[in-house]
């Protein structure tokens, strides 16, 4: 895949996901931003688009988005991190692994949180 | 020497605009870090998408001060955030005349997007509890 042949291993591929994640998150906000504004327009517009959001493939795209946030936010600090501490960047991979622990450690509860409505409990 | 960067763009040497949106991207990255969790947490955690309506909107979440303002800050550092982070994409994939346009687009969008959310947290009345 040319995706993970470019620069290669996890310093690119960090960059990668940080790239497509931040793309993701900005086409949400657009979304968003529009669906708050119909709130104050068109209620009645509104309350169909959060039936939507409330709905099962609606709660699986709400997990998407905050993985996305969740990588997104993390790889930031981790970016910021070694940018004002460049000897960091000696264990850039390390901190990018630490970073994927406390992506599943956070984002599996709170999945299940998200989802939990949509099989009745 | 903060040249290198593992992921993130790495640091302009040339100051000006540059610099300063690249250090922006930092100082936005840190307040969305609080800001973007702590709105995904209340949308999705302890409140929930099913509960959520205009009316309710209207009458809880909306009908406070504190979280217009929390809401209006955080769409203030999201729109710049994320319009700088796309306009460094767009500056990677495009040269010339598209890049231009491209820019041009980009930058008339995220003012669009500024000013519809402005209008809507500004503009709902606020309905007094009770
Ligand atoms: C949750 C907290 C966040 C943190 C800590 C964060 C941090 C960062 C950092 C450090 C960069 C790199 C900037 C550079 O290379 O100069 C970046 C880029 C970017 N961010 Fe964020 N960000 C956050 C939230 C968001 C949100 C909510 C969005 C979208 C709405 C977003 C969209 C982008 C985009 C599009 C880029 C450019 C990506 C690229 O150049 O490859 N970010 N972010």
């Amino acid at each position: 895949m040319l995706l993970l042949r470019y620069r290669g291993s996890e310093g690119m591929l960090a960059w990668a996901f940080h790239r497509i994640s931040g793309i993701a998150i900005w086409l949400f906000v657009l979304l968003h931003v529009l669906d708050i504004y119909l709130a104050g327009g068109n209620p009645n517009v509104y309350d169909d688009i959060l039936k939507f959001y409330a709905s099962t493939p609606g709660r699986i795209m709400e997990i998407l988005l905050g993985a996305a946030l969740l990588y997104h936010g993390l790889n930031g600090l981790r970016i910021m991190a070694m940018d004002f501490w460049p000897r960091l960047t000696v264990y850039h991979k390390q901190i990018w692994y630490a970073n994927w622990i406390i992506f599943v450690a956070v984002g599996l509860p709170g999945a299940w949180l998200i989802i939990k409505p949509a099989l009745g409990l | 020497m903060a040249l290198y960067s593992r992921s993130g763009r790495p640091k302009p040497q040339s100051g000006g605009f540059e610099l300063a949106s690249w250090y922006f991207m930092r100082v936005s990255g840190v307040a969305l870090f609080v800001l973007a969790f702590a709105h995904f947490s209340l949308e999705h955690f302890l409140f929930d998408p099913s509960e959520e309506s205009a009316t309710w909107i209207f009458n809880q979440r909306w009908n406070s001060l504190f979280w217009r303002s929390f809401d209006w800050l955080l769409l203030m550092m999201v729109v710049l955030h994320a319009f700088l982070g796309m306009r460094t994409v767009t500056m990677d994939y495009l040269k010339g005349g598209r890049r231009t346009l491209a820019l041009a687009t980009l930058y008339l969008v995220g003012v669009v997007v500024f000013a519809m959310g402005t209008i809507v947290v500004m503009s709902v009345p606020l309905t007094m509890p009770g």
